[in-house]
Order: C-alpha cells, then sequence, then structure tokens
C-alpha cells in the first residue's frame, strides 16, 4: 500500500495527473489514496515532486487490516 | 447558493475565475467553487508572463506585478553565461496571489458567485443537465450546472469524472519544486535560465526575480528522469551550490503538463479549460496566458450556449473549434520543439552556449539560440522561426 507523509506532502496534485485508476483524492487539507482500487503500480511515488509517498511492504498492510 | 446554475466552475485560478468573468457579463447565472481557503493561495507558480498578454484581458495594475522583465540569461552547465536584453518582449513576474485576486473580482462584478473552501467530489449527469457533490465549509451540498467548466488544473479530475482521458504519460509532465529565496544576489530585470542534466535532467532551472534581491528560483524535471532523486532534492542542491546563503521564503511543490491539449475539450455540458485541458506552453510550462485566453473562450462560448438553450457537445465544440484555430498549430510547434530540447545532453547544451559566446550579445535573440539549439535536426528551424518570430 501506498503511505502518505504528511509532513512532506504538499498537496499539489502532480501524482493524480498520472494515477491510472484514479484512486487518489486530493482536499484543502489532505491527499487521500484509496488502497482497494490501487494497483501499486507506483506512479505516484515516482512523479512526487516532494517524495512524499512511499510503498509499504504487504505485512504492514495486513497489521494495517487488524487495527 | 442557489439549487441551480446555468454555468458551474471547477477551479479558481486564472482559467476558471477568467471564465467566469466572460460569461456571467452575458447576463447567464455562474458559480464558481475553489477547494482552496482563498483564491491565488498555494502559488504554485514561477509567476513569469508576458506583458502584452496579459493585457489582452485584464488592465494591467502595478500592485501585483513583482517584477519586469527586460533581459533574459542563459546558462550552460558548465556556467557560459548568455544573456542578453530582449528587444521587444517586455516580460513581468507577478504576484500571482493578488493578481488572482484581481481576476476573481472581475468575475464578481460581472456578477458570477464564488465560493472557496468548496470542495466539488462528484459529478454526474442527470438528463441534460449535471449534479455537482460537494464540500462547502464542512457541509455537504448540492447543486445542478447547465453546463459545467473543468479548470481544476493539474489533477484534472472532473473531466476524468465524465469519463474524458486526462491521464499524463511521464513524459508528459514536470515534476517541481520552487522556494521564494531573499537575501540573494541576482539581476532584478533578468530571468535567468539553468540548463543541465545536473540540476534538471528533461527540464531547466529558473530565476525569476520578484523584487531586487528576492526570487523565485525553481526547476521542473521531466517525469521520465523522477524518481531516483525527487524534484525537490535536485532544488536543494542547486540551492546549495547557487545561493548557499539565501532566507528561504516558501517551499513549494507543482506538477506542470507539458503535453498536448487534451484531444476533446467538450462534452455534452461539459468543457475543460486550463492546466486541465493541457492547455500550457509544453516548452517553457507557462500557463498563464493559455488559461486566460480558454477561460475566455469557453466563457463566452458557454454564455452563448445556455442563450439557445443548446448545452449540447455539437454546439460547445465551437470553442474547442477557436482553441484549434488560434492556438493549436503553434501548441503543437512548442511540443515538437520541447521533444527535441528535452533529449539534448550537456555536452549539447556546451557547445550551443559556446558558438552563441562568439556572438556580440546584442545580436543575440532567443531565435538565434533556439536555431542553435536544433541545428542537428533542421525540420525544426521553422518551428523556432514561427514561435519565436518577433521575439
Amino acid at each position: 500500500m501506498i503511505l502518505v507523509d504528511v509532513n512532506l506532502c504538499d498537496l499539489c496534485g502532480t501524482c493524480i495527473a498520472v494515477c491510472p485508476v484514479d484512486c487518489i483524492e486530493l482536499t484543502e487539507f489532505d491527499l487521500k489514496i484509496s488502497h482497494e482500487s490501487c494497483i501499486q503500480c507506483n506512479a505516484c511515488i515516482k512523479i512526487c515532486p516532494f517524495a512524499a509517498l512511499t510503498s509499504a511492504n504487504v505485512e504492514v498492510m495486513e497489521d494495517e487490516k487488524t487495527l | 447558493m442557489k439549487k441551480h446554475y446555468n454555468i458551474a466552475i471547477v477551479g479558481g485560478g486564472p482559467a476558471g475565475t477568467t471564465a467566469a468573468r466572460f460569461a456571467a457579463a452575458r447576463g447567464v447565472s455562474v458559480v464558481l467553487f475553489e477547494k482552496d481557503r482563498e483564491i491565488g493561495v498555494p502559488v504554485r507558480c514561477a509567476e513569469g508572463v508576458a506583458e502584452d498578454v496579459l493585457a489582452k484581458y485584464i488592465e494591467i495594475d502595478s500592485r501585483w506585478i513583482a517584477s519586469r522583465i527586460t533581459a533574459f540569461g542563459f546558462h550552460s552547465p558548465s556556467g557560459i553565461e548568455i544573456a542578453f536584453q530582449s528587444a521587444t518582449a517586455r516580460g513581468c513576474v507577478l504576484h500571482r496571489r493578488l493578481f488572482d485576486h484581481a481576476l476573481a473580482e472581475l468575475a464578481s462584478e460581472a456578477g458570477a458567485e464564488i465560493y472557496t473552501k468548496a470542495y466539488v467530489h462528484s459529478l454526474r449527469k442527470n438528463g441534460p443537465k449535471s449534479t455537482l457533490g460537494l464540500r462547502y465549509i464542512g457541509q455537504e451540498k448540492e447543486i445542478t450546472a447547465d453546463i459545467v467548466i473543468a479548470a481544476d488544473g493539474i489533477e484534472s479530475r472532473i473531466a476524468h469524472l465524465a469519463g474524458i482521458k486526462t491521464k499524463l504519460a511521464f513524459r508528459d509532465i514536470e515534476p517541481c519544486a520552487q522556494m521564494q529565496l531573499a537575501n540573494i544576489d541576482i539581476h532584478p530585470e533578468r530571468c535567468d535560465f539553468y540548463l543541465s542534466e545536473k540540476w534538471a535532467p528533461g527540464g531547466y532551472v529558473w530565476v525569476f526575480p520578484k523584487g531586487a534581491r528576492t526570487a523565485n528560483v525553481g526547476l521542473g524535471i521531466n517525469g521520465i528522469h523522477a524518481g531516483p532523486k525527487s524534484a525537490l532534492n535536485y532544488l536543494q542542491d542547486f540551492v546549495k551550490e547557487h545561493f548557499p546563503k539565501a532566507t528561504v521564503l516558501t517551499t513549494t511543490a507543482a506538477g506542470v503538463p507539458v503535453a498536448q491539449t487534451l484531444k476533446q475539450l467538450v462534452a455534452d455540458g461539459l468543457m475543460i479549460i486550463g492546466d486541465a485541458a493541457r492547455q500550457v506552453n509544453p516548452l517553457t510550462g507557462g500557463g498563464i496566458s493559455a488559461a486566460l485566453a480558454a477561460g475566455k473562450m469557453a466563457g463566452q462560448v458557454a454564455a452563448e450556449a445556455i442563450k439557445a438553450d443548446d448545452n449540447s457537445a455539437r454546439r460547445l465544440t465551437s470553442y474547442q473549434k477557436e482553441w484549434e484555430k488560434t492556438y493549436g498549430k503553434e501548441s503543437r510547434r512548442y511540443y515538437r520543439l520541447k521533444d527535441w530540447v528535452m533529449g539534448l545532453t550537456d555536452q549539447d547544451f556546451e557547445d550551443i552556449a559556446a558558438a552563441l559566446a562568439k556572438e556580440p550579445p546584442e545580436e543575440i535573440t532567443l531565435v538565434k539560440i533556439f536555431k542553435q539549439a536544433v541545428r542537428k535536426k533542421p525540420s525544426l528551424i521553422i518551428d523556432v522561426l514561427k514561435v519565436f518570430a518577433g521575439l
């Protein structure tokens, strides 16, 4: 799954322009990624001007599910 | 907020507010939604624009002009500087916050309603009308509109929601980072550009003055080079070497579409303008003038369509035709030049600079620079002559 570092993300919307499945939503204060529709192509991670996005491994995803 | 408007515009940048002004001036009901709390903020822009272009759309007001530009400087990777006064082109660096406010004020005076902190999250067709779902200062709202104008910038989600292909290929997008730096030594009337794979692969660094000792210093890298090192990291390295003592007043990210204009600019009850329509000069990344032009065209066409009670794509396509007639060819020329320039290596930039350094500075023009840049690809000379003639 893709994680957003909220301290780095500048809410510029560049990631949305390259997301092939349009699973990212940007509001005034928040960048939200829908993990259900995300296909883990990592395009958003590559393009981010501030390197605010990272990919977490599956184990973390399983942890998240149990939270 | 009313329940229905003739025209609903999503996005309060120059494209959106200009469309709102020219539509409202024709007596139809217009609403504009901006997701952020303030029009014109944050500024994700180098703020440079040609003054004669601006004057076509708005009376120039010195309050929103930060610097007047009379010269350009190009820097090769090894540091050769090619600087020249521009004989005809007069540029300026804006205070975008104030400029965008001025555009919004004009729209408001023409009769458009403007809402900030109004985030449009859904769009669905409802017969000939469209229904927009939005959150406005914490409250869910729903309105209908006969025509929706998508001016939502690089993200271009409104058009995407309407089923139009807006996603960008990596080579057609430049992730950018910019800092406003204070207390630096600059040429206050000169825009400077640094070209090097080291500083900004597939793009360039800009230094645009905003006063005597303050400037927008930023860069874009081409998407195909993005990943291993972020645009911000490239900028930090550049600033460390060129302006180590600067005070950093702002640090901002942005994405600039350097693509061809969308093939489809209209659908039934929908028009797309500005960055959302990829109406950006793909060579320079400049988008203000195109946003103003498209906003005016689309606003006028939309208002006339409302008066004729016909919001069909067939009717709205006159906006697309006008855009194509006025800017289509030119923007394709710029795209071809961008494609070529993007492939130049540091050695190419050195060779170009070395050749130009032999010329007397008063004889250097943008045409000469770009003719030198495309000398290995003569088929582009016509494009250079056409787009830079008179500059």
